[in-house]
């Protein structure tokens, strides 16, 4: 249960780190992994399921990529933006509370203060709280390496387990999210074995209301039921333009079991995973809407 | 690119300096790979941070970077570099005094075995300076990252109840 040997860089400025990435993964064609809150990578370094021979670890140029900033209607977050400090971030109570509570979410206080924003999602475990929000909410990531930067859409981000489109000599750099619209209402929900435990599955959703309190948009995100956060938001456009009761909106949500094909493993059955993803989705959008300070449509 | 040019992997080894319950110590001739847990432990031999689970799970190793809890087998030693880092050895006043949370443990009997002792004493320090007055529900929240096998937590928990009703009086 100890690291692998592997060569070890800290390089304190980006432009050193892509240049030696560029040199290590395109000319030396070394393996290279970049070690950011180092919450995944090290336990699989312990376990030795992962055998790099070069660590570039990204820690020293936390003082560039920790901030978080508004930038007309998007939130610009670095990279190594921690978890704890999404939990508690002013712009993000505000603006994307729901990035907080999933932060809250994904485990003890001894991993919120190592864990970040960046290594979440190029982790891309299909199970974890901040791929789900960045792929409901659409957000963008930029991708840096030592000759180009390329901004990637959250559709186009995740491919499947563990994988995504950033490429071995690329540094994600920045998340990007919309900021909540005006009469909105955000939520997420999960269920987990244990308190901290990575969910069996998770929900995320964000109502959007009309003046008239109609449904003016909706968008619904489930964790853990595929290899990828899966976008559900498509069963719900026939409830926008109407005021749907609770009943209807349990009706709009059961089709959901049909969509989604989850593997059973030891935690849990498929069965059981489809079950828990309509009870989530339902109460997450329930939860939204009450989070719009709306009233709840009529019975 | 010169100096990037050659990788000797399996002879690199380096030195730093970590500080640790207020002392500057010298780690030298250690491999990158090591984790802080065993920096701490195999090299400053401060065996007081325990090792359990070795990838995050049980909490025992927990110590606080700058104040802040970290797992210290989830860090290369040569990571925790310009932090200030407090392990179970720093939490007492000095060497004839427990600190008032360990005392509570004391009194409480909140631990048995003590394996987990550490780890939760660093977690529960940090915890009562975020929340002086927690409830017994907060308590049992905070300490959902460190797993005791033997203690059965009711007395953990009474025990950091204990040191935070202490802590309120002699404010």
């Amino acid at each position: 249960m100890k690291p692998p040997a592997f060569a070890y860089y800290a390089p304190k400025r980006i432009d050193d780190t892509l240049r030696m990435l560029h040199e290590f993964v395109r000319e030396q064609n070394l393996d290279v992994k970049l070690l950011a809150g180092g919450q995944s990578l090290v336990p699989l370094l312990n376990m030795r399921l992962a055998h790099p021979e070069v660590i570039v670890d990204l820690n020293p140029l936390e003082p560039q990529l920790n901030y978080i900033r508004r930038d007309g209607d998007m939130l610009r977050i670095g990279a190594l933006t921690r978890h704890y400090v999404l939990r508690t971030n002013p712009e993000i109570l505000q603006h994307c509370p729901m990035l907080a509570d999933a932060a809250g979410l994904i485990g003890h206080a001894a991993i919120l203060t190592r864990g970040t924003i960046g290594g979440s999602l190029v982790h891309a475990d299909p199970a974890a709280e901040l791929p789900l929000v960045f792929a409901m909410l659409r957000g963008m990531v930029t991708l840096q390496s030592a000759q180009s930067s390329r901004v990637i859409d959250a559709r186009d981000f995740f491919l499947s387990y563990l994988t995504t489109r950033v490429e071995p000599d690329e540094i994600l750099t920045e998340v990007a999210l919309p900021i909540m619209p005006a009469r909105s209402g955000q939520a997420i929900e999960e269920f987990s074995m244990r308190h901290g435990d990575f969910a069996l599955v998770a929900a995320a959703a964000q109502v959007t209301l009309a003046a008239d309190a109609s449904w003016q948009g909706v968008r619904l995100g489930l964790g853990g039921v595929a290899p990828t956060p899966a976008d559900c938001s498509h069963l719900l456009t026939p409830l926008v333009g109407k005021r749907p009761t609770w009943d209807e909106l349990r009706e709009a949500l059961r089709p959901i079991e049909d969509e989604i094909d989850p593997q059973g493993d030891i935690h849990a059955s498929a069965a059981y995973r489809k079950e828990l993803a309509h009870t989530l989705a339902y109460r997450a959008i329930e939860r939204a809407i009450r989070h719009t300070g709306s009233a709840p449509p009529e019975q | 690119m010169g100096i990037l040019a050659v990788i000797i992997m399996e002879s690199q080894t380096v030195f730093y300096e970590l500080k640790v319950n207020g002392k500057t110590y010298r780690v030298d001739d250690v491999e990158p790979r090591m984790l802080l847990a065993d920096v701490l432990r195999d090299v400053l031999f401060l065996t007081g941070t325990h090792l359990g689970c070795e990838h995050g799970v049980c909490g025992a190793c927990t110590v606080l970077l700058d104040g802040l809890p970290a797992r210290s087998c989830l860090m290369l030693g040569i990571q925790a570099q310009g932090y200030e880092i407090t392990t179970v050895e720093g939490l007492a006043p000095d060497e004839e005094h427990l600190s008032v949370l360990q005392d509570a443990f004391w009194e409480e009997h909140g631990l048995q075995c003590g394996f987990c002792t550490s780890g939760i004493l660093t977690t529960m320090s940090w915890f009562l300076k975020q929340n002086p007055t927690p409830t017994r529900a907060e308590i049992r929240e905070a300490l959902s990252g460190n797993l005791c096998r033997c203690t059965g937590y009711q007395n953990i928990v009474t025990a950091v109840e204990r040191a935070a009703a202490k802590m309120k009086a002699a404010s």
